[in-house]
C-alpha cells in the first residue's frame, strides 16, 4: 500500500510539474466542450440562394418574399442567367438556385398549375434533402394561400389526414442535450487513453523504465500507480463536464449520477487499459500516439456520436460491440435524458466489465513479457 | 569560398538522406503510418452515413382498416423505414424508447377510414425518440411527407388537380445525395491534418528531449535546414498517403472526381505544408514529446472532425463558432477538395480558399521560427 501511494506521488508530482501539460489535461477539455457542443448540428439556418426570375409579376415577386421571411434563405444574387447560379454554386457561394418561368403568374390566374425549379447544391446530401424539405414546404404554403384569390370557383376544403408530431425526452428538437454528453465521453477518453498511452513508452524511450525494473516494485503497484493518477483525473473531469452541463447548459439531469460515476469508473479502465497496452507493444512514442490516434478516430466516428449508429450497414453496426466509446456514449445518454437504470444499461455495463477484464490482464502481460 | 559552399550542401544532403533512412528503416512505423489510413478510408467509407436508412419504427394502429394498412405498408416499402411490429398499447412507448432499439412510433386513431371519408380530419401522431435530435428532426421529415404524399394521390383520384404551385427540384453535383462524397475529401483532410502535423510536431519535440537538438545544432546545419531535413520525410510519406487515398476514392467508393487532378494534387500539397508547418510550430512550443502529442491529437482531432464541416455543415453554426471554424485548416482544404472532385471548380473558383491557406502556412512557418529562435537565445 505504501508503495502504491509514493508511486502515486511520484506520478502525480510529474503530472503537476509540467506546466505545459496542465491547461491541456484541464483546460482544454472544458473549452472543446463548451465550444464544440454548439457544432453538431443539421439545423438550417440561412440559405445563401440565386434566384432566376423570367416572370417579374407581383406574385412571383411575393413567393420570394415568402421564402425570405421564413428566415431559411436569404437572397443572394439574382439575375436572368441559369448558368450565372451554376456558376455561383461552383463558388460555393450560394446552395440553392430559385428559376421562376416566365408565364408563371398568368398560368395561376387562368388556374392552371405553375412549376417553379429549385436546384440544390447536393454535395451535402443531408443539408440538401433539408433544403428540398424547408423549400418544398414554403412553396405548398404559398401555393395554398393564393388559391382562393387565382381561383374563380373554391372548391370545398378537402379532407385530409391531421399530422401531430410529438419528439420525445426532446420536445424542442434540442441538439446541445444531446452532443454535450458524447463530446463529454470523447474528451475524457481521449485524456485518459492518450496519457496513459503514452506512459510506459515515455519511460522506456527515456530510459528510466530500467531504474523502475530494479526496484522491488511488483507488478500489480506498478501498474495501479501508472492507471490511478489518469483514473482519478479522468473521474474528476467528468464531474467537471457534467457540473458544466448541468449548471452552464442547463441540460436536466433524468437519471442518477452515481449510477454515471460507477459505469465511468468501470469505462476509464477500459480506455486506460487499451492506452496501456499500446504502450507495452510499441517502441516509441510516435508509434503509440499513432496507434492511439487512429483507434481513437475509430471509435469516435464508428461511435453514433456524429452519426446514427442505425445508418450504418450491418457489419458496422456489429463492430459496435468492441466499440466502449459507442457503449459508454449511449449509457450517458440513456441515463441522463431518458433516466435509464441499473435494468436497462446493466447489459452494456455488462460488456464494459468484460473488457476492463480482458484488457487489463493483458496489458500487465505483455509489460512483463517486454521488459523481460 | 565556393568549396564551403559545396561542403554545407554535403552536409545537408547527408543529414536529409539519414532522417529518410532513419524513417524508412523503421519498419513498423512506416507499416503503420501507410497501412491506418488505408484501413479508415476503407471502414468510414463504407460505414459513416449521416442518412437515414431503415430506421426502426412500431405502429400503434387502433383503426386497422384499409387505409391504415395502406399508409404502414406504404412507410415500410420506402428505403427509410423498416416497420418492426405493432403494439397495442399507449404506455408501451417509453418502454420502447427506453431499449433504444425504436426510433419512431406511428399512431393511428381509431376509425380512420371512415372518418376520413365523413371528411373529417384523422390523426395521426408521429412519435420520435428525440434524444437524438438530428435524428428524430430527419426522420420526422421523411414520415411527414410519405404520408402528404399518399394523402395527395388519395385526394386526386385520378382527376389532375388544377392550379396551384408545384416544385421541380434538382440535385445538383450529387444526384444521389450519397454521403459517401462527402465524407471521401473529408476523410482526406483529417487524416493529411494528423499524420503531417502529428508526426512532425514528435519527431521534432524528440530530438529536444533525447538532447540531440543541441548535438544538431553545433553541427554545420542551419536551424532552418535541420527542420526542412526533418520535415521532408514526411511530407513525401504524406503525399504518397493522399495519392493512395484517392485511388481508393475513386476505384473503391467510385467517387466522381470532375475536376483537374493536377489542381488537386497541387492543393493537396499546399495542405501538407500547411499541416507540416503547424507541426513545426507546436514542437517549437512544446518542451517534450507529451505535450507536443497532446496538443496535436487532443487539441486538434475534435476541432478538425467537428469545425472543418467534415459532417455538420458550417452553415448551420452559431455564428461564433462560424467565425472560429475558419481559423481551421481543414475547413479550407475540405471546400477546395469538394469543389475540385464534385464540382469541377478550376483554381479561378477557389482561389481565395487557396490563398488562406498560403497565408495560414506562411504564419506558420513565421511563428515557428520565431519561437525556436527565442529557444535557442
Amino acid at each position: 500500500m505504501r508503495t502504491i501511494k509514493f508511486l502515486l506521488q511520484k506520478e502525480f508530482l510529474q503530472i503537476f510539474r509540467n506546466k505545459g501539460m496542465l491547461p491541456i489535461i484541464f483546460l482544454m477539455p472544458i473549452v472543446q466542450l463548451v465550444l464544440l457542443s454548439f457544432a453538431a448540428t443539421y439545423e438550417l439556418r440561412e440559405v445563401n440562394f440565386h434566384l432566376v426570375n423570367f416572370d417579374q409579376s407581383a406574385t412571383s415577386q411575393r413567393l420570394v418574399n415568402k421564402l425570405e421571411a421564413s428566415g431559411y434563405f436569404n437572397l443572394d444574387s439574382r439575375s436572368f442567367d441559369v448558368n450565372d447560379g451554376i456558376e455561383k454554386m461552383r463558388r460555393n457561394e450560394v446552395r440553392m438556385m430559385l428559376v421562376i418561368p416566365d408565364d408563371f403568374d398568368r398560368k395561376l390566374n387562368a388556374g392552371q398549375t405553375s412549376s417553379v425549379q429549385l436546384n440544390i447544391d447536393a454535395v451535402d446530401g443531408t443539408t440538401a434533402g433539408l433544403i428540398q424539405g424547408y423549400g418544398q414546404s414554403i412553396i405548398q404554403d404559398f401555393s395554398s394561400e393564393i388559391e382562393p384569390e387565382v381561383r374563380v370557383t373554391k372548391q370545398p376544403q378537402k379532407a385530409g389526414i391531421n399530422i401531430v408530431r410529438a419528439s420525445w425526452y426532446n420536445a424542442n428538437l434540442d441538439y446541445i442535450k444531446y452532443m454535450v454528453p458524447g463530446i463529454l465521453v470523447v474528451l475524457v477518453s481521449m485524456i485518459g487513453m492518450f496519457l496513459s498511452g503514452m506512459n510506459i513508452v515515455r519511460e522506456r524511450e527515456i530510459g528510466t523504465i530500467e531504474q523502475l525494473n530494479v526496484t522491488p516494485i511488483k507488478r500489480y503497484q506498478f501498474i495501479t500507480g501508472k492507471l490511478l493518477p489518469f483514473w482519478i483525473i479522468g473521474l474528476f473531469e467528468l464531474g467537471l463536464g457534467l457540473l458544466i452541463m448541468r449548471y452552464g447548459f442547463q441540460i436536466p439531469f433524468v437519471g442518477s449520477v452515481w449510477i454515471l460515476f460507477m459505469v465511468a469508473g468501470i469505462y476509464l479502465l477500459v480506455v486506460e487499459g487499451i492506452g496501456l497496452f499500446i504502450s507495452t507493444v510499441t517502441d516509441t512514442q510516435q508509434q503509440a500516439m499513432f496507434i492511439a490516434w487512429f483507434l481513437m478516430v475509430v471509435f469516435i466516428l464508428l461511435g453514433g456520436l456524429f452519426t446514427p449508429i442505425e445508418s450504418m450497414p450491418g457489419w458496422a453496426q456489429d463492430l459496435t460491440v468492441v466499440n466502449p466509446i459507442a457503449h459508454f456514449i449511449e449509457i450517458m445518454r440513456k441515463v441522463l435524458l431518458k433516466g435509464a437504470g441499473w435494468g436497462e444499461i446493466g447489459q452494456q455495463v455488462g460488456v464494459l466489465s468484460l473488457m476492463a477484464a480482458i484488457i487489463l490482464p493483458a496489458a500487465v502481460f505483455r509489460y512483463r513479457k517486454a521488459t523481460s | 569560398m565556393s568549396n564551403s559552399i559545396q561542403n554545407k550542401l554535403d552536409a545537408f544532403i547527408g543529414f536529409v538522406v539519414k532522417e529518410f533512412k532513419q524513417i524508412y528503416r523503421d519498419k513498423r512505423t512506416l507499416l503503420v503510418l501507410f497501412g491506418m489510413p488505408i484501413i479508415q478510408m476503407l471502414l468510414f467509407g463504407f460505414a459513416i452515413r449521416n442518412e437515414v436508412e431503415n430506421a426502426h419504427i412500431m405502429v400503434l394502429d387502433a383503426s386497422q382498416d384499409q387505409v391504415t394498412r395502406q399508409l404502414i405498408n406504404k412507410i415500410d416499402a420506402s428505403n427509410y423505414f423498416t416497420v418492426k411490429g405493432e403494439i397495442s398499447n399507449y404506455d408501451k412507448i417509453d418502454e420502447l424508447f427506453q431499449q433504444g432499439n425504436i426510433d419512431e412510433v406511428l399512431v393511428f386513431e381509431a376509425n380512420f377510414e371512415r372518418k376520413l371519408k365523413r371528411g373529417e380530419q384523422p390523426s395521426i401522431n408521429i412519435i420520435t425518440d428525440a434524444s437524438d435530435p438530428n435524428l428524430a428532426q430527419l426522420i420526422q421529415q421523411y414520415s411527414t411527407s410519405i404520408i402528404i404524399d399518399y394523402q395527395k394521390k388519395r385526394a386526386q383520384g385520378g382527376q389532375p388537380r388544377q392550379g396551384g404551385v408545384t416544385t421541380n427540384v434538382s440535385m445538383l453535383f450529387n444526384p444521389e445525395l450519397e454521403s459517401v462524397n462527402l465524407f471521401v475529401p473529408g476523410l482526406i483532410a483529417v487524416i493529411l491534418m494528423l499524420i503531417s502535423a502529428l508526426m512532425t510536431s514528435i519527431s521534432i519535440t524528440r530530438e529536444k528531449e533525447m538532447g540531440n537538438m543541441e548535438i544538431l545544432l553545433v553541427s554545420p546545419l542551419r536551424p532552418g535546414q535541420i527542420i526542412i531535413g526533418k520535415v521532408l520525410p514526411y511530407l513525401v510519406l504524406a503525399f504518397v498517403n493522399v495519392l493512395t487515398v484517392l485511388a481508393l476514392a475513386r476505384w473503391v467508393f467510385g467517387v466522381p472526381f470532375r475536376g483537374s487532378y493536377g489542381l488537386f494534387l497541387a492543393e493537396s500539397l499546399l495542405f501538407i505544408f500547411t499541416a507540416l508547418a503547424l507541426g513545426v510550430f507546436i514542437s517549437a512550443r512544446a518542451n517534450d514529446q507529451q505535450t507536443a502529442m497532446m496538443v496535436s491529437l487532443a487539441g486538434l482531432l475534435l476541432p478538425t472532425v467537428l469545425l472543418s464541416g467534415f459532417i455538420f455543415p458550417i452553415s448551420s453554426m452559431p455564428v461564433p463558432l462560424q467565425l472560429l471554424s475558419n481559423l481551421i485548416p481543414a475547413r479550407w482544404f475540405l471546400v477546395i477538395v469538394r469543389s475540385i472532385m464534385l464540382k469541377d471548380s478550376s483554381l479561378l473558383f477557389v482561389w481565395k480558399e487557396t490563398l488562406i491557406l498560403g497565408m495560414m502556412t506562411a504564419g506558420f512557418v513565421l511563428m515557428g521560427i520565431r519561437s525556436f529562435k527565442e529557444r535557442l537565445e
